[in-house]
């Protein structure tokens, strides 16, 4: 048991001072082409390759702000990668909202969405929480006409929206419906205290596109995306291919390992956009599916397609 | 020693028509004007209140602004098309039709993008298009071929106008009666052609060389339009034929489109001498062949989507020959059967009979186009779980509405005004073609012993 733990721990360490780690080097050295002659306190800091290094305290910020041309280049040698693990999804419906509040959506937008599945006709119902993908053949990218969405070298595909002219073609294309657009102008647009960053998301921008953005910024600041942290079940991990590791904050996994033993695959895979979001399929669950019937009617209501759903209805009626 | 007092006889024939602005032409005006102000009006409350008026939503993000934007589009790659083909051929009984021709297609090139601007989140940032341009993009080759059609549509409009304005503004000089403004109009817009034998050779050739390009313009832009459905992975639109189809649905509804026209401007301008039987005719061979090839073509795209029955496919067809039912049978069957029939039989090819054959082709090809745009984003891979009916459905609102019949009355509205300014038939090419001919063309009516003179 101790010995599970601390392993669990060091991989867990590890991973969050390999992300922190990747963001300082890359904040550093931004830091140092604006002011060579800096010559501010100096920390110690821990790289991803195991180094002591010495940067200015002044760039270890938890707040640095990534401008839209900056956010094109993505994290140096970082690989980034989800795995959600349908097995453990009950739909709490918790990685919803904490991504809802902190991108300032509403209650029917969501970047993370639900959905209850069911794949063929005598095949299991299933709740599949379904962020972006961040594909690596991204079709909305291919599209775009302004490169208003892009990809990254760290996987993730980001969108500007101070470049988007909402032609929403992106939307059209993206076989995941993973893209949403802001129909109309609301307050929130409006805040002054955020400056606009496309790894944040925020302000959103009416007549632009929006999608879930894989949270680049908490990355930087050594956190883990705010779906990941919100779910009470630790269904979500997420990490990084090139150190093989992937973490709910609970747990810590080694990704090829997990993709091999519990037949991890892609949604859609045939349709060859090579998705970065892997499942881990629902088997051994720990909740039945009709725990995730515990929610809102309202939300349940969109479910009602589905006979079980209809049936839990009509009897809560009753 | 020229044809002259054959051309004063034409144009004294014409030129009425042009300059008369009696009380239904007015009305007709006034009402066009209406609704083009509802439209205006629509247009305020989209921007002021934001795309959230129209009816798209996050599943159907594109709806009858681009179903719109393809059939003005499509239409006007037909009338360059056809027009081209006209002249290329030399074909004899262009002269009745290929003014229409020519001012259909750059009036719809025009109203046809502006609906794609109606779609537009973020005009303010049209112009984002061509400083951060993608050449990747589906939509910058769509924008190229646009532009470059809309240019290459109005020099050979403009070349075609030239003998005509050449010849209202002989006309004009010598009639009092013309105001100074029309005058100054031809004589400025004639850029001084005098009809000289080198001056006719060389605006010939630049004719037939422009009615070449156009038709090879107006192909790369039928194809660039629809492989902005084809190049993507959703069911219905990822398809190999879509290029093709796109250009043999846009020549029938085009084909439609021209018999309408013909028919209005034939009554309007009483024109029944020029443009007769012998043209609709004509044009309804036309809209036959398209029709069976459209048949063909839609027939080539359903069928094996059915055949295979892959699932996403199988979702789709089923929204379309349940919730669309009838509006998706009466864009491909009756769209197809009716206008079909019509000409088959000899006794009903009459002018009345193929425009209304026209008419049914053109409202079933919009049809055609919504069927082709809106139940697919309806259908996408993972189902669509909303409990608003508005994201799982898609009904245009009456914005979008509103905008669309201002789109249409812009068209009829401009329509109008050209034929106030020039006449409604090539009367240079009238001239030549008797010319060659050395007889009259047409009607019995027509004097041929001007031409005796010559």
């Amino acid at each position: 048991m101790d010995n599970k733990d601390s392993r669990r721990n060091f991989l867990k360490n590890s991973l969050l001072f390999g992300l922190g780690g990747g963001a300082i080097s890359l904040i550093s050295s931004c830091q140092d082409t604006k002011d060579p002659d800096n010559k501010g306190q100096l920390v110690k800091v821990l790289t991803t390759d195991g180094k002591v290094v010495e940067v200015p305290a002044s760039s270890i910020s938890a707040h640095e702000h990534i401008t839209p041309a900056e956010s094109r280049k993505g994290i140096p040698g970082r690989n980034f990668v989800m795995v959600i693990d349908l097995a453990k999804c009950k739909n709490a419906r918790k990685c919803v909202e904490a991504c809802q509040k902190a991108h300032d959506l509403e209650i029917n937008e969501e970047h993370m969405k639900v959905q209850l599945l069911r794949d063929s006709e005598d095949g299991p119902l299933y709740w599949l929480p379904k962020p972006c993908f961040h594909c690596n053949q991204p079709p909305c990218v291919t599209v775009c006409p302004t490169g208003a969405t892009f990809k990254r070298d760290d996987n993730i595909v980001l969108i500007d929206n101070q470049r988007c002219i909402g032609c929403k073609f992106c939307v059209s294309s993206c076989p995941y419906s993973s893209r949403s657009f802001n129909w109309k102008h609301k307050q929130v647009f409006d805040r002054s205290d955020v400056e606009y960053s496309p790894e944040t998301s925020v302000p959103r921008a009416e007549g632009t596109v929006m999608k879930c953005d894989f949270c680049p910024d908490m990355v930087r600041e050594g956190k883990l995306p705010h779906c990941v942290t919100g779910c009470p079940m630790g269904v979500i991990y997420y990490g990084d291919k090139n150190e093989d590791i992937v973490t709910n904050g609970e747990e810590s996994l080694q990704f090829s390992k997990v993709i091999r033993e519990r037949s991890g695959y892609r949604y859609l895979e045939y349709l060859g956009t090579k998705p970065n979001v892997y499942y881990l399929p629902p088997v051994n669950r720990q909740f039945p599916v009709e725990r995730g019937f515990d929610i809102d009617k309202e939300i349940l209501e969109r479910y009602k397609n589905i006979p079980e759903v209809k049936d839990f209805l009509d009897n809560g009626n009753s | 020693m020229d044809n002259l007092s054959r051309k004063n006889e034409l144009l004294g024939e014409f030129y009425p028509t042009m300059d008369r602005f009696n009380n239904k032409t007015k009305v007709w005006i006034g009402f066009l004007v209406l609704i083009i102000l509802i439209g205006l009006y629509a247009l305020y409350v989209q921007i002021s209140k934001g795309h959230e008026a129209t009816g798209m939503r996050n599943n159907v993000v594109w709806g009858v602004y681009i179903v719109n934007f393809i059939f003005f589009v499509t239409i006007s790659y037909s009338g360059a098309f056809i027009s081209g083909v006209l002249h290329f051929y030399e074909t004899p009984w262009k002269n009745a039709l290929s003014r229409i021709l020519e001012i259909i297609t750059v009036l719809s090139l025009i109203i046809g993008p502006v609906f794609i601007l109606l779609c537009i989140g973020r005009l303010d940032r049209l112009h984002y298009l061509f400083v951060y341009p993608r050449i990747q993009s589906p939509i910058t080759w769509d924008i190229i071929a646009i532009m470059t059609d809309l240019i290459g549509c109005f020099v050979y409009l403009y070349i075609t106008f030239i003998p005509d304005l050449a010849l209202l503004r002989d006309y004009s000089q010598e009639n009092d009666k013309i105001p100074n403004w029309r005058k100054r109009a031809y004589k400025f817009f004639a850029i001084g052609y005098k009809d000289t034998k080198e001056q006719r050779n060389l605006l010939d050739k630049t004719k037939r060389i422009m009615s070449a390009m156009i038709i090879a313009l107006a192909i790369v832009a039928y194809t660039v339009l629809a492989w902005i459905f084809s190049l993507t992975l959703q069911p219905g639109w990822n398809s190999t034929i879509f290029a093709p189809y796109f250009i043999i649905a846009g020549l029938y509804s085009g084909v439609g489109l021209i018999i309408i026209c013909m028919y209005i401007v034939r009554r309007f301008y009483k024109l029944e001498r020029f443009i007769n039987e012998r043209h609709f005719i004509g044009a309804g061979v036309v809209l036959i062949i398209f029709g069976i090839l459209f048949g063909y073509f839609t027939f080539s795209q359903y069928f094996p989507m059915w055949f295979s029955s892959k699932i996403n496919d199988i979702d789709l067809l089923n929204k379309l020959f349940s919730l669309y039912f009838w509006q998706f049978v009466g864009a491909n069957y009756i769209g197809v059967f009716v206008p079909v029939l019509i000409l088959f039989f000899k006794r009903l090819r009459t002018i009345n009979f193929i425009t209304f054959g026209g008419v049914v082709a053109v409202l079933a090809l919009w049809l055609n186009r919504y069927f082709i745009v809106v139940p697919t984003l309806e259908t996408p891979y993972i189902p669509i779980q909303d409990t608003r009916q508005a994201y799982l459905f898609y009904y245009a609102t009456w914005v979008e509405w509103a905008l669309t019949f201002a789109g249409f009355a812009t068209f009829c509205l401009l329509f109008t005004l050209i034929l106030k300014f020039v006449p409604a038939i090539h009367i240079s090419d009238i001239i030549d073609f008797e010319r060659k001919e050395n007889k009259a063309v047409g009607s019995t009516n027509l004097k041929e012993n001007n031409l005796e003179n010559a």
